[in-house]
C-alpha cells in the first residue's frame, strides 16, 4: 500500500455495469489541458497583455476597524503617469440582494463594500481606493501617495469574542436573523439556524454512554496557487471585456455590472485558465475596480494581488467553535446529538455555519437531535466558501466525538459507523431523503484494505472518520459542434478547475460514438453560450455533463434525420451505433453512413450539424467519504508524519478515474494541511502574522504519503446520463478528524484543536494547557 | 396532499411555530403559491432561500417540478458549495 502503483481501485457492483458498455466514460485518456500547463503555455489571468495597458494598484487599510474621515487624492493625482483613481464613491450604490458566490453567502452591498471600503474600514488590508499608472513603480508611489484620515474603532478577531454583549460592533444596522422576535438591538451574531428533530432529552435518557466536548479550529486559506488577477478593459461605445481567473465568469460579468451600473450585455467576460480556486474565486475582488479605472481613464488596467494581498484580503474559511453533546446505547446506537457552532464570517455576514450545520449529522440515523448554528462578524476579511464550505469544521467535531466514543465503549471505529450510517431511504436530519448512496459499501471498503489492518508501530496512530457533501445542479449550458471531418467540438460555460474540459469531452464521445480524440472541449467566454452557474458545488460534471449529454443527443438525433433524409426512409429505421448511421431496413441496401460522411455533406442536408443545450439540472447525488490515516508523532517535538493515508468515496460513476482520484487526493493534501499547520495568525492590532507560504505552511509533496484512493461505484446516481455524481468537496471533510484521531492514538491524549502544530502536539504530551 | 416539512426553524416565524402542514399542489409552483397564500411571506422565502426535497430529490428553483399527491415535501435551506 501506498507507493504509487497501489493507489488506485474501484468497488463496483455487477448491476451496476451498463449495457452496452461505455467506452470512453471510465477510461483515463490523457488530460487535455497537462501539455500547456506543464510548459508554461496556458495563460492564467495575470498573462494578458494589451496595448497600453496600465498596472493597478489598491489602497489598503491598516488598521483592522476605524471610521473613514476622508480620503485625498490629489498628490497621488499629480503624480506623472498616474492616469486614474478610483474609491467607492466610483461605485453604484446598491441593494441588498442576494449574489451568487458558493456557499459563503453574500449581499451586493456587501461585495461592493468588500471590494471598495465605504464608510468604515473592516479589517487589516480592506481595500479603500485603487490606481492605475504607467508603470508598477508609478502606481506603488501613487498608493502611497493617497492620504486616508482614519478614527480608530475598537476591533475583535475571535468569534466567541465578538458574540460577547460587548464587543466592538461592526454594522450597526445588522439585527440577529433567525431569531424571533426580532432582537431590540444590533450585534455581530448575523444569524442564528436551528435544526433538529426528536427530543434530545429522551435520546440522552435513553443513552448508555455520554460525551460532551468542544472543538476549535483555525481560519484557513484556500491556498490556490495563482493569486487573483485581471484585465480591465472599457470601450469608448461602452462595450466592456474582461479577463480574469474565476470559478464563474457569468458571475462576475454579474457582479461588476450591478455594482457599476452597467448592462449585462455590456460586459463581455472572458475566463483565463485558472490557478486553483477551491471556493475562493467565487466572488469578486480587483474586477470592478480595474474595470472602474479602465472606465475613468479608457485605458486597460491589470491589478494582480500579491499573495499577502491574497491572504489578507481574499478568502478564508471560517475558523469555529463546536460543542457536540452525543449518546449512545452500550451496543454503540446513537440516541441523541446536540451542538452549538460558533462560525466567524469575516467582515460580513455570510459563513457557511448553514451548511455546517446541515452536514453534521448527514452520515448517519441519530433520530434525537438538535443543532444550533451562529454566523458571526468579526474585523477579518469576509470568508469565502472553501470546498465543502461548512462541513469539514463539524465533522473535525463530530468524527472526534465519534471515535472517543468507540474508545468509551470498545467497539471498532469503523463498526461504530456502519451501525449508525444512512442507507438508501433513510430520512437524513436535514430533512432530505436519501436516493442512491453508498456510505456503508465505502466504509467495509476501508474496512477492507490492507491499510487497516497494517501494524503500527511506537508513537504511531490510526485514525478514521467520514464526510458527506450535498452536491449541486443548477443552470448550466454547453453546445456541441460537429466538424466538417466528423470530429467534434464541445462548448461549455464553466471554467475548468478540476478537469472538466476532459469529463465534457468524454461524455460528448461516449454519447456521439466517437474515440476521445475526435472530440476536444473549450470553455466560451459570456457572449458566446448561454449561461452557467458558479464552477461550484460539485456540479459541472453533473449539470453541465448533463448538457453536454443532451446537446450530443440532439446531434445523433440530427445526424439520423439526415441519414433518413439521404436514404429515404422513416428515421425511426436509423439506429446510431459507434459513430455511424445505420439503416436497420433490410430491404434497403444501405451502407453504414459514418458521422464524417455525413458532416462532409452537411449543406445538402440542411447545413452545419450543432446544437446548444441550456437546463436547470435536478437531482444530484450527495457523496460520502471515509478516510483512514496513520501518523507517527515525533515525542521530543510534537512534529507528526502522515505515514499512510487512504480515502474511499462514494462517487456514483467516475467519468474519468485519475481526475476523481486526483480530486480525492487534492482533497486530502488539504485537509491535512488544514488539520496540522494551516492557522492565520493575529497580532493585538488585528494584523495577520504570516500572509506568505513562508510562514503559512501548507502541505508540499514531501510532507506527503502517496494517498490511496477507493472509488466505490455501488450507487450510480439515475438522474444522470451515465450516474455521475459531484467528487471534488467530499474529500475535504473527513481528514481533519481523521489526522486528529490518528494523532490522538499516537500520544494517547485527546486533541481538540487544530492545527496540531508540533507546539500544541508536544504541550499535549506534556501535559501543559499551552497551545500554539 | 403534499405533506410539508421542514428540519430548520426557519418557517417557524411565518408558520407561528408549524412545523409540518399538508398543502394541496400539483407541482412546486403551485406549492409555492398555496404557501404564500397561507403564510404570508413563506412562499417568497422559499423561493428565493431555500431548497425543496420532493421525496427525496433535492430541487431548488425549479417550479415546473411536479408533486403526486402523497409527495413527500422538505424545505431545506438552500445549498451552493466551493
Amino acid at each position: 500500500m501506498n507507493d504509487p502503483g497501489a493507489t488506485k481501485a474501484t468497488v463496483a457492483s455487477n448491476d451496476t455495469r451498463t449495457d452496452p458498455p461505455l467506452k470512453v466514460v471510465g477510461q483515463r485518456p490523457i488530460r487535455p489541458d497537462g501539455a500547456d500547463k506543464v510548459t508554461g503555455r496556458a495563460n492564467f489571468g495575470a498573462d494578458l497583455h494589451l496595448p497600453g495597458m496600465l498596472t493597478g494598484r489598491i489602497k489598503r487599510s491598516p488598521h483592522a476597524h476605524a471610521r473613514l474621515l476622508g480620503i485625498d487624492t490629489r498628490a497621488a493625482r499629480a503624480l506623472p503617469g498616474v492616469k486614474a483613481i478610483v474609491t467607492a464613491a466610483d461605485f453604484a450604490a446598491v441593494g441588498s440582494e442576494a449574489v451568487e458566490q458558493g456557499e459563503a453567502a453574500a449581499t451586493l452591498s456587501h461585495v461592493s463594500w468588500n471590494c471598495l471600503a465605504r464608510g468604515k474600514v473592516l479589517y487589516v488590508g480592506h481595500a479603500v481606493a485603487a490606481v492605475a499608472a504607467t508603470s508598477p513603480e508609478i502606481a506603488d508611489e501613487a498608493v502611497r501617495l493617497i492620504e486616508v484620515r482614519y478614527q480608530v474603532l475598537p476591533h475583535v478577531i475571535d468569534v466567541e469574542a465578538a458574540m460577547a454583549p460587548d464587543a466592538p460592533l461592526l454594522h450597526d444596522d445588522l439585527f440577529t436573523a433567525g431569531v424571533t422576535p426580532r432582537p431590540a438591538a444590533p450585534s455581530n451574531v448575523a444569524a442564528k439556524t436551528v435544526i433538529g428533530r426528536g427530543d434530545p432529552a429522551i435520546g440522552f435518557a435513553a443513552a448508555d454512554v455520554v460525551l460532551e466536548r468542544r472543538y476549535v479550529t483555525a481560519a484557513v486559506h484556500q491556498g490556490y496557487i495563482e493569486p487573483h488577477a485581471c484585465v480591465a478593459s472599457a470601450g469608448a461605445d461602452g462595450q466592456h471585456h474582461i479577463w480574469c481567473s474565476s470559478q464563474g465568469h457569468f458571475a462576475v460579468r454579474a457582479m461588476c455590472a450591478k455594482i457599476l451600473g452597467l448592462r449585462l450585455q455590456d460586459i463581455r467576460v472572458t475566463p483565463a485558465e485558472i490557478g486553483g480556486g477551491f471556493g475562493g474565486k467565487t466572488t469578486v475582488y480587483l474586477e470592478p475596480v480595474a474595470l472602474a479605472l479602465s472606465r475613468q481613464c479608457g485605458r486597460p488596467v491589470r491589478i494582480v494581488m500579491s499573495r499577502d494581498e491574497v491572504f489578507q484580503a481574499s478568502g478564508p474559511t471560517s475558523a469555529s467553535v463546536i460543542d457536540v453533546r452525543l449518546g449512545a446505547t452500550k451496543d454503540g446506537r446513537l440516541t441523541a446529538a446536540e451542538l452549538t457552532l460558533k462560525y466567524q464570517a469575516g467582515a460580513f455576514p455570510g459563513s457557511s455555519v448553514g451548511a455546517g450545520c446541515m452536514t453534521a449529522l448527514a452520515c448517519y440515523t441519530v433520530e434525537n437531535v438538535s443543532i444550533t448554528g451562529y454566523d458571526v462578524v468579526s474585523n477579518r476579511a469576509k470568508v469565502a466558501a472553501y470546498r465543502a464550505p461548512g462541513a469539514p469544521m463539524v465533522a473535525f467535531a463530530v468524527e472526534s466525538c465519534l471515535d472517543e466514543l468507540a474508545q468509551a465503549l470498545g467497539v471498532d471505529p469503523i463498526d461504530l459507523r456502519i451501525t449508525n450510517a444512512v442507507t438508501p431511504g433513510v430520512k437524513a436530519v436535514y430533512g432530505a431523503t436519501f436516493r442512491e448512496i453508498a456510505l456503508i459499501d465505502t466504509l467495509q471498503a476501508i474496512k477492507a484494505h490492507p491499510h487497516y489492518r497494517a501494524p503500527l508501530g511506537p508513537h504511531q496512530g490510526r485514525g478514521v472518520a467520514c464526510g458527506f457533501w450535498f452536491n449541486i445542479g443548477g443552470e448550466s449550458s454547453a453546445a456541441v459542434h460537429v466538424d466538417a471531418d466528423g470530429g467534434a467540438t464541445v462548448v461549455s460555460s464553466n471554467p475548468d478547475i478540476g478537469g472538466s474540459r476532459a469529463s465534457m469531452a468524454m461524455m460528448a464521445a461516449e454519447t456521439l460514438g466517437l474515440p476521445i480524440e475526435r472530440v476536444r472541449a473549450t470553455i466560451a467566454d459570456t457572449t458566446s453560450i448561454g449561461y452557467s452557474d458558479l464552477t461550484g458545488g460539485s456540479r459541472v460534471t453533473f449539470a453541465t455533463g448533463m448538457a453536454v449529454v443532451q446537446a450530443a443527443q440532439k446531434v445523433v438525433d440530427d445526424l439520423r434525420r439526415r441519414a433518413a433524409l439521404t436514404w429515404d426512409c422513416p428515421i425511426e429505421q436509423v439506429a446510431w451505433r459507434d459513430a455511424a448511421a445505420v439503416c436497420t431496413d433490410p430491404a434497403k441496401d444501405a451502407k453504414p453512413l459514418s458521422i464524417g460522411e455525413l458532416a462532409g455533406r452537411a449543406a445538402r442536408t440542411g447545413g452545419p450539424i450543432s446544437a446548444e443545450v441550456s437546463l436547470n439540472a435536478q437531482g444530484a447525488g450527495p457523496g460520502f467519504g471515509v478516510h483512514v490515516c496513520d501518523v507517527e508523532v515525533d515525542p521530543e517535538t510534537g512534529r507528526t508524519t502522515v505515514l499512510r493515508y487512504t480515502a474511499a468515496q462514494d462517487v456514483g460513476r467516475a467519468i474519468h478515474p485519475s481526475y476523481v482520484e486526483g480530486q480525492v487526493q487534492g482533497g486530502v493534501a488539504q485537509g491535512i494541511g488544514w488539520a496540522l499547520n494551516e492557522a492565520y495568525l493575529y497580532d493585538a492590532a488585528g494584523a495577520l502574522q504570516n500572509p506568505g507560504f513562508l510562514d503559512y505552511r501548507v502541505p508540499v509533496a514531501s510532507d506527503l504519503p502517496m494517498i490511496d484512493t477507493i472509488l466505490v461505484e455501488t450507487a450510480p446516481n439515475k438522474r444522470h446520463p451515465y450516474g455521475a455524481k459531484g467528487v471534488g468537496e467530499v474529500p475535504i471533510v473527513p481528514p481533519l478528524a481523521a489526522v486528529a484521531n490518528a494523532v490522538s492514538h499516537a500520544i494517547g491524549v485527546r486533541l481538540t484543536e487544530l492545527p496540531l502544530s508540533p507546539p500544541r502536539v508536544l504541550a499535549a504530551i506534556e501535559g501543559r494547557s499551552d497551545s500554539a | 396532499m403534499a405533506h410539508v416539512a421542514c428540519a430548520s426553524h426557519e418557517i417557524r416565524a411565518f408558520t407561528g411555530g408549524l412545523d409540518g402542514f399538508d398543502v394541496p399542489a400539483a407541482d412546486v409552483r403551485g406549492l409555492l403559491a398555496e404557501l404564500e397564500r397561507r403564510f404570508p411571506g413563506l412562499g417568497a422565502h422559499v423561493e428565493q432561500r431555500m431548497a425543496i426535497a420532493i421525496d427525496g430529490e433535492i430541487h431548488q428553483d425549479a417550479l415546473a417540478a411536479l408533486l403526486a399527491p402523497d409527495s413527500e415535501v422538505v424545505l431545506i435551506p438552500r445549498i451552493a458549495g466551493g
